[in-house]
Formats: C-alpha cells, structure tokens, sequence
C-alpha cells in the first residue's frame, strides 16, 4: 500500500440558500483545490464525489449530475454516500484509489444544495427511516437526534447547560472560518433561550441546512512531495455501520465509531489516542453529538467529556482542541460538505495554514470523524504531517 | 426452519403505499441566469472556452475540459442550428399514450459544439433527417418567462 | 496555503428562499409524483396482521436466543434463518424519548395555542429481549413528565378502525 498525501485543497462559502447549482458549487471548490496546488485537471487521474441522499438537490443520479463540475470528464469516477457520514468517507475513498497503486492523484470532491428541498430540507429525512413500521409515525432527524441526546444526557447525567457549551465554543471558533454560515458570540443562556425545536434540543444546539462544495486533492508519496514542501498524509482510515435497527442500540454510546477509530488508529499506529492526537473534528451537527463522538473517538473517558468541555480542554488553546473550524454548528451543514471541510481544517492546521484558527504548538496529528446513514455508520480519518 | 415461510395467498403478505413528499425549487444557478433571461429576449446564448476552441451551449460558467472559467465568454450564438438526431415518442414521460406523437430532436446550435433537446415543430416526421437546418420559434415576447418553454420549437428553415 | 475571505466571497451568492420565490432569480419547480408500494414481506407482514389483532408479536432466533422485535427473517447478529415466533406484551419500558416542538417538515407547532407537543420514545417491549425498543409515540401524559424506564402500555384504536399498521397502537400510555 502507497503512502497518500491531501496536496491541496478549496471550500465555497455555505449559505442557506446559494444562487449556483450543485455542480457550479462544486467547480468552485475543485477549482480553488487545484489552484492551491497549482495543479491543472490534466494532472488529475481521478475524481471521487461524496454527495448525501438525492432527495436534497432533487437530482437522482446526483453523482452523474455532478461529474462535470467536480472534474471528471473523461476520468474514472465514483460516487459514494453513507448520508451524513459521506464528507469523512470522501477521503478514504480517494485514499484506496491512490493506496492501491492504481492511480497518482484524485480529486475528492463533495457538495450537497439543501435549499431546493421543500417544504423543508428537513423533510427528506423522513424517508431514511423504515417505510412500513416507522415513517408512519413520522419521525424527524431532529427526534432522533434529540431522543439519542437524551439517552447520553441521562445515562451520564449530563446537564443541558454544560452540553450548550459545545454551541459557544464552535460558533465563536467560526468567526475566524472565512466560509462560515453561522458565527457567533453567543452564551450558555442564549442556547437555553432559543427556541424549543425538540427537548433536550433547542434551535442553537443544531447546525443549520446549508448548501456548499469542498474538495481536496490528493497525491501518492512520490508525486505528493514533487508538489509540496509539507504533505499532510492520511495515516489511518476507518469505517463501520452498527445494525439498521436503530432502536434496538443503546443509544448512549457510539459503538460504531469506536469500532471504525479502533481501525483507523491500528492503522496509524495509535495506541494512546488522547495523548498522541492534538487536535480533533468530531462530527458536530448537534452540541451533544460533538461530546458523544469525543468518547466514541476515545479521546475522553465515557462519561467525562463534559467536565473536560467545561474545563476548557478542547477550546483552540487547550490541550485537545476539537472543531477549532467552527464544526457544523459554526461553519454549517451541507452534509457531505461539511464532513470534508473538517478534514481541510485538519489539513490547514497541521500545515500551519489555518491563519487566525491555527491551533498553539505545531499540532502534528489530526482525527476527524463523521457520523450519517440511520444513526449507524462511523467514519474516521487520522491526518499526520 | 425455513428462511422462507409458506403463504397460501401472497396477498397475506401485503404491501405498504407510500411516497417521497418532497418538491423542489431549483435556481438555474450563475450561467443559466444569463441563459435563460436571454430566451426572453429571443437569443440563445453559450460560453467560449478558447484554449480548447470549444463553445457551450447553453452557456456554463466553466470548461469542463480545462477548468477554465468562463463567465466573461458568454456569446449570442444565434437560433439556428442543425438537426444531430431525432425520434418520435408516443408516450408521455408517465408512460401514457399520447394523442398525437411529438419529434423530439438534439439540435446542434451552428458555430458551437453545444446542444439543445427541443421539439421539432411544422414538419411532418417522415420529412425530417439528420444534418437538417432549423430554426427556433419563440413564443410571443409576453409570453416569455426565462424557461427553457420560451422556445416552443425548432422548425425547418426553408 | 491559507484559505482566505477573499478567495471564497465569490464561490457562492446568498439569497434568501424569500428572493427565490420572489422571482430575484430564476428557479424551476418540480413537484415528484413517484409512489412507491413496498411488499412487506412475511416478518413485517405477520407483524402487521397481529397489530390488527391487537397483538405485538416477535420472532426469536435459535442461535443467540434473542425474541426481536420488530420481527425479522434473519438474525442480522446471527446471520442465521430466525425460528419460531412469539408473542410479547403490550407494555414496556421508556428507554428515551423527547418533546418536539416541530413536526417532520421542521413547522413550529402551536404550543402556546394549546397544541401539545409531539412525545415520541423508544419503547422496549416486555416480552422482548433486553434493550428491544420501537419507535412510537407517549400520550396520556404530561410531556415534561415522562421519565426514563417509564413503564407504559399500549392504547389501541378498537378493532374496526384497525388497518395492520403501526399505527393500530395509537400510542403508550403510562401504567399506574
């Protein structure tokens, strides 16, 4: 297997609602990514796209919609989706492409355009869930999110007002995010405030819909170092999907992303994870959601990831600092999107790139995860430089 | 124990009915904006890349050859153009019979190397042949709404 | 290379879904009218037929001895063919649950017109294996009230308004 590096990369703005279609989105980050390595489409072997259902933009066959603007004329192409959990599998997708020997370079691109979806984007979500024994009860994301937030919050005995820290700290790390949709300085008690959309969630636990396009370019090593000085390498890589039956899990703890870090870390060789990482990007679409994966990513003790939020252990200047971008809480949620713009800011901060957001004390290893599908998959990537 | 239990009547198993309650609204995005607020003016309008020699129709705001940018290369191609290929269907896109089958044709614009999907209008199908000239027919100018319908049809130019 | 303000001010144009509809640009509408009839099966169709008899009913598998709920063909833990079925109550436990305040489209109900607001939960069902849960719905109660490992029972719509749908059961109730 061939060492891989992210070469460069490119973000668009997320909005809630953009002018540009799906695949004039994805240009412009695939084209930002290329300019950042100078690199042309005529050195691209090839291109993976990471798109979430299709019932968001509205296109079936949504990957084929989008091969043009991501850069895939005439190149070999694949399209992956594991909903939410898609942005963190973009990586990993274009790794085996590269790892195999197969190819020396690949566009990893993912977009998502929320805001065609009515009467709410939220609305596609009903049909993830089983058609005969669920939809007709109809179920939402958010109740399921807020129905797993309150499992981990009564299982731990977590209190709401601790949990909204997550809010604070992320939308504020996102006022230095030049793509953020929802930065803000914000406290404890403006979370509380806001509107009730499903206790234990209120409106400033959530992350927006947003529409958006991310990309990255990787490289295989000896191309890679022929373009940059500093290669940021994707060092472990894994994935794992818990049962469909999603009621039947005990909600309160993420097995499936510990089983796909374990793999990732096996992979990097990571024995201690919370000593050996310096920097994380849980998957953060909810507050509690980033603190679940914080235990799922073993970087916390179960149960303890609270106190540590409250200590300040995972602000930008503590000692494990988590969604220094802002996560999806700041910068937004265009699903597949999202996820990958947390594996750029890996890329940014362990480069020394990140401007305003860069972390203290040269972080050299990076994790970030992303959760998606019905509640089920992890996926994990572990970024060195 | 079997996997697969013995029905005597499938209609014992049953079936749900459902359906995906969404609608959508989609922007037309950067360069459709261009495109298809110039149908309301009569024209039709594509993008020039010139490092590959290739012009789009309708108009994009990217080569997707070269990834050159191509939002300042807009250009009036005109409205004619000539017949690539042709059918005729006699359904609808729900599988209806239709009570008169329309032509539908790919129309390569003259001067680019991009194509419109349209009707064939004031021809009868058995006239019509690959590499014929037609020529867009708008709908009256009040009509018009930036829809790719502005144009009702491309028809022969005698 | 930093990613700048400048460099992505111009990859997107804000709007909101007010100019969309206004006309500020121009848009395309599509309204879907695919729909679908999903064949139950014979697990989920059984499961159905004894919600129209009033009756929960499981399926247990012979490997790992867990009864299953919903019932299914195959162990997905197991991956072996499931065995004979079984009936569980009608009542169980609250394993969690919220008090929505938005429906599935994310409208705002009226709670301050006196709508209530929406309790679903995860119900382990008695009779199952341990931490077997099914999504439904908690009425009877005060939503602030509800409480984890609630025990809560069935309310059935009567037998003539029954469709074999998972919404036979209207809702959980607690048990006093």
């Amino acid at each position: 297997m061939r060492r891989v590096a992210i070469v460069g990369a490119g973000l668009t703005k997320f909005y809630r609602n953009t002018q540009e279609t799906p695949k004039e989105l994805a240009y412009e980050a695939t084209k930002m990514a290329l300019d950042s390595c100078e690199m042309k489409l005529s050195d691209i072997d090839c291109v993976v796209h990471g798109t979430a259902p299709d019932a968001f933009d509205g296109v079936h066959m949504k990957g084929e919609y989008l091969s043009d603007g991501s850069g895939a004329y005439r190149k070999p192409y694949m399209r992956h989706f594991v909903g939410g959990g898609t942005g963190v599998l973009s990586p990993i997708h274009g790794w085996f492409h590269v790892a195999s020997g197969m190819f020396d370079t690949c566009l990893v691109v993912a977009e998502e355009k929320m805001s065609s979806a009515y009467p709410h984007p939220a609305g596609a979500f009903l049909t993830i869930f089983d058609h005969t024994t669920e939809q007709p009860l109809y179920p939402t994301l958010i109740y399921i999110f807020a129905i797993e937030m309150n499992r981990f919050m009564t299982t731990h005995g977590y209190r709401k007002e601790d949990i909204a820290l997550v809010a604070v700290k992320n939308k504020k790390n996102a006022m230095d995010h030049p793509s953020a949709q929802l930065p803000a300085e914000i406290t404890v008690q403006d979370v509380l405030n806001s509107e009730i959309m499903a206790w234990p969630v209120n409106r400033l636990d959530i992350s927006p819909t947003s529409d958006g396009a991310a990309c990255v370019v990787l490289a295989a090593e000896h191309v890679a170092r022929r373009i940059t000085e500093k290669p940021i390498w994707i060092d472990g890589c894994g994935w794992s999907l818990d049962t469909a039956y999603w009621t039947t899990r005990d909600l309160y703890y993420p097995d499936y992303l510990e089983v796909a870090a374990r793999q990732a870390y096996k992979m990097a060789g990571i024995k201690e994870p919370s000593k050996e990482i310096h920097i994380a990007e849980p998957y953060d679409p909810f507050t509690y959601k980033e603190l679940h994966h914080i235990e799922g990513l073993m970087l916390a003790p179960r149960g303890k990831s609270v106190q540590m939020l409250v200590d300040g252990h995972f602000n930008r200047n503590g000692n494990l600092p988590t969604s220094p971008s802002g996560g999806l809480l700041g910068v937004g949620n265009p699903i597949a999107a999202a996820g990958l713009m947390k594996v750029i800011e890996l890329y940014l901060q362990l480069k020394g790139t990140a401007g305003k957001r860069q972390v203290p004390g040269n972080p050299t290893c990076g994790v970030a995860n992303a959760w998606g599908d019905l509640m089920q998959v992890g996926t994990v990537v572990v970024l060195r430089s | 124990m079997a996997l697969i239990e013995r029905f005597q009547k499938t209609t014992d198993i049953g079936f749900w009915e459902g359906q995906i309650p969404m609608s959508y609204i989609y922007t037309v995005g950067r360069a459709g904006e261009k495109f298809f607020r110039e149908l309301i003016n009569g024209k039709i309008f594509g993008a020039k890349c010139e490092a590959c020699n290739i012009t789009y129709v309708p108009a994009k705001i990217f080569c997707e050859k070269c990834f050159a940018r191509l939002e300042d290369k807009y250009l009036d191609v005109g409205t004619n153009g000539k017949v690539y290929t042709f059918t005729q269907c006699y359904e609808t896109y729900e599988g209806i019979r239709k009570e008169k089958p329309s032509i539908v044709a790919v129309i390569q614009i003259d001067g680019t190397q991009g194509f419109l999907v349209h009707w064939l209008g004031e021809i009868d199908f058995e006239k019509v042949s690959i590499g014929m000239p037609v020529e867009a027919v708008f709908k009256a100018k009040k009509d018009r709404e930036g829809s790719i319908l502005d144009i009702k049809y491309f028809k022969p130019i005698k | 290379m930093e990613i700048t303000k400048k460099m992505v001010e111009k990859t997107a144009t804000k709007l909101s879904a007010e100019e969309i509809l206004g006309g500020k640009v121009l848009s395309v509408k599509w309204e879907p009218k695919l729909k679908y009839a999903w064949d139950n099966g014979p697990a989920i169709g059984r499961y159905l037929a004894e919600l129209k008899n009033g009756k929960i009913i499981a399926k247990k598998c012979d490997k790992c001895h867990r009864i299953m709920i919903p019932p299914r063909m195959f162990c997905e833990l197991c991956w072996v063919p499931t065995g004979e079925w079984v009936y569980v109550k009608d009542t169980g436990i609250v394993n969690t649950w919220i008090v929505g305040y938005v429906d599935w489209k994310a409208k705002r109900l009226d709670i301050k017109g006196g709508v209530r607001p929406i309790t679903p939960g995860i119900i382990e069902i008695d009779g199952a294996s341990k931490g077997m849960g099914i999504l439904h719905h908690l009425g009877e109660v005060d939503p602030w009230k509800i409480h984890r490992s609630m025990k809560v029972k069935a309310v059935w719509k009567p037998p003539e308004e029954r469709t074999g749908s998972i919404t036979d059961i209207k809702y959980f109730k607690p048990t006093k």
